[in-house]
């Protein structure tokens, strides 16, 4: 087949390979910037690892976006503010149980691990109930989807004014005026101990949900159901029990995520609206409906909007993921993983 | 007795009529082959038996029992499968994983039904790593077909399973629509391609403008000159 040279040259740009490459020599020019500036290795690197840290917490909240969009067809802009109601009730639940030591070297005590093992399936079961009372009516009409958008936004502010009404607008701590400090990892690179431990909690969950997807009959289900709907009803697929599984999932990993990121900045009201615009251009740059490729475009914009806070005001982070996105977007919608048309 | 009973059933989509007036019938050990022109309504006949239409007119029953406009998810339980014309496999899912959500609503283990599709189609077997959407048409039949096996269903429903496919493996997936029926399974089929399936089918009906306009076996049809001339193009 015969290309004009235009549309071989969009061709190009528009392959994964050539999109590994263009993420490649991002990270390339942002280490030779660095030095142009005079800037550290160490503190690039030191930025790469909390690039690291933010995509591993960013990857459970993309992870709930795309599983419900890839089952329901549905862009769920309330997914910010589940993380956000998550944070919270572990707030409740930390105040509310009688105080005991941190566990060294972690800031936390126990009551935040009693609190997530709450939280997380609680948040499943609320976002199964808000689907029931908001988006379930819409589909039984077969609305619009921008319905469905408008429904969820409403969600989302709904549950931000309620963390208004009940804590202010104010930030907070699981932990008020408690030290946090930072430890030498490696070469100069400092990070909290906290830090390793919600990175290594978020990769235990995001294997949980490999793990769930491609090994449990639920989750093959899921796939399933995502791939074909239409075939799936035809075999005989129980689609009530995939979507209730999808909001269990996409909940409970909104609040494990909201959790973590209280943990290791701060809880505040906006924090998972705030979210949600990097949660989305992870959800595009690794095909939408792919929970994998949703996981990989977390790190990715985890990362790239750390290393960026070298060079400019840490402020522009949403400016880098929203700038990520569009790329992706006028290069190669149908992100990294996806085929092409 | 009949299995399945199609009565005198109108429907459409919307507002747009496409059946006038169908019945058919399918009993137990039959291949029954549904054939006719473009936009005769072949495939409308599948979708309103598998309860994605619902009758306007008219009702269908299975087994004795009453099944019209009843839920895809329901039929299957009864002992009904359908493979669509077009989107009939999971395409990121692996065989082996089509197979299994075939199975979907069975409990134990499916060991033994996935073996026995295997056995049927041993291509399937060396390639059940394998993402159907990556597979060539005629493999992807075969899944489609495969994972309408898994529940062992009383009556196989095939809507063009010879579409798009090169004249070998056309009479391929003929001759395993016929072990299909020898194992017990009655089949009902939907073709474009009249002559083959008229052969292999124990009934057919030409269907045409949404009615039934003759039935009979498969062999009369095919020597009947008037329905060659009319339907069949010669």
């Amino acid at each position: 087949m015969r290309l004009r040279p235009g549309e071989r040259f969009q061709r190009v740009i528009g392959s994964p390979i050539a999109m590994y490459v263009v993420l490649g020599l991002v990270l390339v020019a942002l280490v030779i910037a660095a030095q142009v500036k005079g800037l550290s290795g160490n503190l690039l690197f030191s930025l790469f690892v909390r690039g690291v840290l933010l995509g591993g917490t960013l990857a459970l909240g993309a992870v709930g976006v795309t599983l419900v969009f890839a089952v329901l067809k549905m862009a769920n802009f309330a997914h910010g503010d589940l993380m956000t109601l998550g944070a919270y009730l572990g707030l409740i639940v930390v105040a509310l149980l009688p105080k005991g030591a941190p566990l060294a070297p972690f800031s936390f005590g126990y009551e935040f691990l009693v609190a997530f093992l709450l939280v997380v399936p609680l948040v499943g079961l609320v976002a199964f109930g808000l689907d029931r009372v908001a988006f379930r009516p819409l589909r039984a009409r077969r609305a619009q989807p921008i319905m469905f958008a408008m429904a969820a936004l409403g969600l989302a502010f709904g549950i931000r004014s309620l963390v208004y009404i009940f804590w202010g607008a104010d930030f907070t701590f699981y932990y008020s005026g408690r030290a946090r400090p930072a430890v030498e990892l490696f070469a100069g690179v400092r990070v909290r101990p906290d830090q390793l431990f919600i990175l290594g909690l978020a990769v235990v969950l995001i294997v949980g949900v490999y793990l769930l997807l491609e090994r449990t009959k639920i989750g093959k289900a899921m796939r399933a159901t995502a791939d074909n709907p239409d075939l799936a009803r035809v075999s005989g697929i129980d689609t009530g029990r995939v979507i209730l599984w999808t909001w269990l999932i996409g909940g409970g990993l909104a609040a494990a995520g909201g959790m973590l990121y209280g943990l290791d900045v701060q809880l505040r009201p906006e924090m998972g609206w705030w979210l949600l615009l990097p949660l989305f251009a992870s959800v595009i740059l690794g095909t939408i409906g792919n929970a994998y490729g949703a996981m990989a475009g977390a790190f990715v914009i985890g990362i790239v909007w750390q290393m960026s806070s070298a060079f400019i005001n840490p402020a522009y982070g949403h400016g880098i993921a929203f700038l990520v996105m569009v790329l992706v977007l006028l290069v190669r919608p149908e992100g990294l993983f996806g085929k092409r048309r | 007795m009949a299995l399945l009973r199609v009565e005198d059933v109108q429907t459409g989509y919307g507002e747009m009529q496409v059946l006038r007036g169908v019945s058919l019938t399918v009993a137990q050990d039959e291949i029954v082959s549904i054939v006719g022109p473009n936009g005769a309504g072949k495939s409308t006949v599948m979708k309103l038996v598998f309860g994605l239409l619902k009758p306007w007119e008219g009702r269908v029953t299975f087994d004795g029992r009453d099944i019209s406009g009843m839920a895809p998810e329901k039929l299957v339980r009864l002992g009904l499968s359908y493979v669509p014309q077009v989107d009939n496999v999971f395409p990121t899912l692996t065989v082996e994983e089509n197979l299994e959500m075939g199975g979907f609503t069975r409990t134990g283990s499916l060991q033994e039904h996935k073996e026995r599709v295997y056995e049927l189609f041993p291509r399937l077997a060396e390639r059940r790593r394998q993402r159907a959407g990556k597979m060539s048409g005629g493999e992807r039949q075969m899944v489609a077909m495969g994972r309408a096996l898994m529940l062992d269903p009383k009556l196989l429903m095939l809507d063009e399973p010879s579409a798009g496919l090169a004249p070998l493996l056309v009479d391929m997936i003929f001759e395993k629509v016929v072990d299909i029926n020898k194992a017990g399974v009655a089949v009902l089929m939907v073709e474009q391609n009249a002559k083959k399936s008229l052969q292999l089918a124990d009934r057919g009906y030409v269907l045409a403008t949404g009615q039934n306009q003759v039935d009979g076996k498969g062999s009369e049809l095919l020597s009947d000159p008037e329905v060659a001339r009319l339907y069949l193009g010669g």
